[in-house]
């Protein structure tokens, strides 16, 4: 059986205690974390903007893009740790919700933590790209707060009933 | 993070928040184990919109700077409440957008950091370098004088402690990018002369009142996304400067924000973008370019209410 679990700053503490104690003993963990290449590009963008002041070697994006390599390495060398368990890790680079989609292709089970507003029960305690595996995953999911989750009296009464339809038109 | 940018912006330039700034926070918040996300994006944002402070934040600034009449001081006092308000108005849509990248908070303990002493001779050269820059405006001489100086002290230094090297020096003062923009420049200058100010005359208004110093705003923004900011300053100046320095303020705010309307800034930096780096990658543009529409228009209103508000109380 292979588990994934998908690391991410900040929250993957919660991720990896989640699938440790989940996990079947057997399991082939898989520590996955995928960096978005777009924050790199961002500062490509910025430096471009110059129209060519400084250096192409100051470029800042190929700084960042060095730091996001060595940053998802550490990342993951730290969950691995945390983890104790005999696990694989892997990094990807790439649009992230479908990176992680395409990693757990054949896995038969996605640990994730939430990594949206978790100050109160939903709505948008999930990023897009959260939504995205849940809404997308070949495999079951599970999905753990990344700290102590918020109270039931923090949930967001529910938007009042949408007005009743018109009836249909007669035949 | 919002006021080391902007303040790093206004005095060091937008070219110092981007080379410099940018890798410095994206390791900060690595170190720290926050999300680089929402701080990235903050740090080419405010590149731009924390340059429309002194003439020196950011080089279309000192381009207008002459045309304007005015002087260090009084650009500054004119453009403290705009620069204020519109980093303000950044600061809030980006709490909103980013609600929850910011809401998760680090797990782990953060890395420990390298500690170095700060800079002090260098931090003391800046400063004493900005308050030349307000002793030349009051004596009336060109600010440029104080820049010199202060460069000098630096290079001097750095030369003495075997820190660089001629090469390294001569290379910094970037001679290709001072005559690029002088010929661009002189291109600029004889497109005007052959029909562009009557072609853009009939759009740029020449009164300054509030809606005219918007509308004006407004065009330069959009000029600098499709030109590039350098080239957008060079056109509408000539076309501004009648209508005082209230007018020439409000193309610096429409060109110095407006290229966080797009994710390069313009058409002409994508090509230069394709000339410089070969990239095999292409950002995604959907959530850099619907920030920038969320944020840019409502700072660039902002900014310019301020600026009229400090017109009519400092006095155009």
């Amino acid at each position: 059986m292979t588990v994934i679990a998908w690391i991410l700053e900040a929250t993957w503490p919660a991720c990896v205690d989640a699938t440790r104690r989940h996990a079947p003993p057997d399991a082939d963990i898989v520590l996955l974390h995928v960096t978005d290449p777009d924050i790199a590009q961002v500062a490509h963008g910025a430096y471009a903007g110059l129209l060519g002041r400084g250096q192409p070697r100051r470029d800042p994006g190929i700084q960042v893009q060095d730091f996001a390599a060595a940053t998802a390495h550490k990342l993951l060398q730290d969950a691995a740790a945390r983890l104790a368990r005999r696990c694989t890790t892997v990094q990807r680079t790439g649009r992230v919700e479908t990176e992680v989609i395409a990693a757990a292709d054949g896995a038969e089970l996605i640990v994730l933590a939430r990594d949206g507003d978790c100050s109160h029960l939903g709505p948008h305690s999930l990023s897009h790209a959260s939504h995205y595996i849940v809404d997308h995953a070949p495999c079951p999911v599970l999905m753990v707060w990344p700290g102590t989750p918020p109270s039931i009296s923090t949930q967001r009464p529910p938007p009042p009933h949408p007005p009743h339809p018109p009836p249909p038109p007669p035949r | 993070m919002f006021v080391a940018a902007s303040l790093v912006t206004a005095v060091f330039s937008l070219d110092a928040t981007v080379v410099l700034l940018t890798p410095v926070v994206f390791a900060t918040a690595a170190r720290l184990g926050v999300r680089a996300r929402p701080h990235m994006y903050a740090c080419t944002h405010l590149s731009n919109t924390g340059s429309l402070l002194l003439p020196v934040s950011n080089l279309t600034n000192l381009l207008a700077l002459s045309a304007s009449g005015l002087s260090f001081v009084r650009f500054a006092g004119l453009m403290a409440l705009p620069w204020t308000l519109a980093i303000a108005t950044e600061y809030l849509v980006f709490r909103r957008f980013f609600t929850g990248d910011l809401h998760t908070t680090a797990a782990a303990a953060p890395m420990a950091a390298e500690s170095a002493p700060p800079p002090w001779f260098a931090i003391a050269t800046v400063a004493v370098t900005l308050a030349g820059f307000i002793g030349a405006s009051a004596a009336g001489l060109n600010p440029a004088w104080a820049a010199a100086a202060g460069a000098l002290v630096l290079t001097v230094r750095a030369a003495l402690r075997k820190r660089t090297t001629l090469g390294t020096i001569i290379s910094a003062a970037d001679v290709p990018f001072l005559l690029f923009v002088l010929a661009l420049g002189v291109v600029v200058r004889a497109v005007i002369d052959n029909g562009l100010d009557a072609a853009l005359g009939r759009w740029i208004p020449h009164t300054t009142g509030l809606t005219e110093l918007v509308t004006l705003a407004a065009i330069a923004a959009a000029l600098a996304n499709v030109i590039n900011n350098l080239p957008a300053v060079l056109v509408l100046l000539p076309l501004t400067v009648a209508a005082g320095p209230g007018a020439v303020l409000a193309v610096l705010i429409g060109v110095n924000i407006g290229p966080n309307l797009t994710y390069t800034g313009s058409l002409a930096t994508m090509l230069w973008r394709r000339i410089i780096h070969q990239h095999d990658h292409t950002a995604g543009l959907a959530e850099f370019t619907l920030l920038g529409v969320l944020t840019a228009p409502a700072a660039l209103i902002v900014a310019v209410v301020a600026l009229w508000a400090s017109l009519h109380a400092l006095g155009g």
